[in-house]
């Protein structure tokens, strides 16, 4: 399993009113399979979740992935780790599902007919195979997700964040996606407000502003969040 | 969301076929269309440039795209075409006009042609492969290719964008008052483009190994 080390990590953004502190002194270290972020809106998840792959710096301490620190080494680290968020328009940056995840192959395979090829073998293994050359703007929500994550996981990541990718979904897409990333073999990291989801993995932060108040298995810690709410 | 369709045919839309031109190789048609470009913009004249211009819906009709794309297509491009063509008639003339429109929804037409008969991912290697010289001056074709790529992208997106801003504009009632209209419209533009930086940072392209 991989390792995602958060050393005393302080956020700050700039705002038109002065700096913000959008996470203090986060510390924890991450070796579990499935790890849940939860908390109220605004509290810091995406924050913190974003910082593991470089998406945000932090302004104080470090972030490390399998000791590589994001800072230094953000490329080096993104290969290692695949994120996906909730909005799976944005994610999709070519016209059809097969060029998308296509994309994501380009620097394993150099010719487009093995690009090709290694596309449809992904598109095939997530049930994809009937929109390969159908325009992304014409898929469903639950469709668009699944191949922001097939294109994401196509480029074979050790760890995955995903930023509550069940969130647009409807009840079976949730369902669909929810059970496929406990399926993964990867280490996950998963942000989400679905607290049934959050229930089943090994280990959850609650998070609140700014700060984790609460890290332990992801029952006890889901059911102390509901107590609270 | 009728904006999503219409965007959707505007450039960008692969539609696989089997016509000589979707089989010609893809540096082919880029030539082509540059030549294209070259010729409607050189020739002069309000009749060469319809003559131009039912060469590119020749053009059009023999790639299949259908008759529904080319309209979607058209009707993106009717409010541009229509304020050229107002500007020009004011400013030059009637003839002036016609040429300019017709030069226009001729280049518009051509582009859509090669969009709609080569797969992007063709038209990235082959951008690539032309632009490889370019790399001893520091260029990297892969990052060129896919900025094209997203050019063509935005596009629809944006349309898509308008479609969204005007429909929630209309349902508080404030489709008259252009700061509904353009201040979120910018908001949306900008977090897109935002959100799709990341998605790419992300997913690591961009990053030089
Ligand atoms: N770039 C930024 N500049 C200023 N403030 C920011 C920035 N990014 C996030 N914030 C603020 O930081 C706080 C934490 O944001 P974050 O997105 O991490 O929350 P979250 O827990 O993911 O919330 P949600 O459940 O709503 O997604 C929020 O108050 C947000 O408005
Ligand atoms: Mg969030």
């Amino acid at each position: 399993m991989t390792r995602i080390e958060f050393d005393d990590v302080t956020v700050r953004a700039v705002t038109a009113d002065g700096d913000r502190t959008l996470l203090a002194g986060v510390s924890a270290v991450l070796t579990e399979s499935r790890v849940a972020l939860i908390g109220p809106n605004g509290s810091g998840k995406s924050t913190l979740a974003r910082l593991v792959n470089g998406l945000v710096e932090p302004a104080e301490g470090r972030v490390r992935v399998d000791g590589i620190d994001v800072t230094e080494h953000a490329a080096q680290v993104r290969r290692r780790v695949g994120f996906v968020f909730s909005d799976p328009a944005a994610q999709l940056v070519m016209p059809t599902a097969a060029e998308d995840v296509a994309l994501s192959l380009r620097t394993r395979h150099r010719s487009s007919k093995d690009r090709r090829a290694a596309a449809l073998a992904v598109l095939e293994s997530y049930g994809l195979t009937e929109v390969a050359d159908r325009s992304v703007h014409s898929l469903s929500g639950g469709q668009r997700q699944l191949l922001a994550l097939a294109g994401v996981l196509a480029t074979d990541p050790s760890v995955l964040v995903a930023d509550e990718p069940t969130t647009l979904l409807d009840l079976r897409n949730s369902r669909r996606i929810g059970q496929l990333l406990f399926g993964l073999p990867q280490q996950l990291l998963l942000v989400t407000h679905d607290l049934e989801l959050a229930a089943q993995c090994d280990r959850a932060l609650l998070v609140e502003d700014g700060r984790v108040v609460a890290d332990g298995p992801a029952d006890s810690v889901v059911d102390h969040y509901r107590a609270l709410a | 969301m009728t904006g999503r369709l219409a965007g959707g045919a505007l450039l960008g839309l692969y539609r696989p076929g089997r016509t000589l031109l979707h089989r010609l190789p893809a540096g082919a048609k880029l030539l082509g269309l540059l030549v294209f470009g070259v010729v409607a913009v050189v020739l002069s004249g309000p009749w060469t440039a319809v003559a131009v211009l039912a060469a590119a819906a020749a053009l059009a009709a023999w790639s299949g795209m259908g008759l529904r794309v080319l309209l979607h297509t058209l009707r993106g491009l009717l409010l541009i075409a229509v304020l050229l063509g107002a500007f020009q008639a004011w400013q030059r003339g009637w003839p002036a006009a016609v040429e300019s429109v017709a030069d226009l929804v001729a280049l518009v037409l051509a582009a859509t042609v090669l969009t709609a008969t080569t797969p992007l991912d063709a038209l990235l290697d082959t951008l690539t492969r032309l632009l490889r010289p370019a790399r001893r001056v520091g260029v990297d074709p892969e990052l060129v290719a896919l900025a094209c790529s997203l050019m063509i992208r935005a596009v629809p997106m944006t349309l898509d964008l308008a479609g969204q801003t005007r429909q929630a504009a209309v349902a508080r009632g404030l489709q008259r008052n252009p700061r509904a209209l353009v201040t979120p419209m910018v908001v949306r533009v900008a977090a897109q483009a935002r959100a799709t930086g990341e998605a790419l940072q992300a997913r690591g392209i961009g990053d030089r190994d």
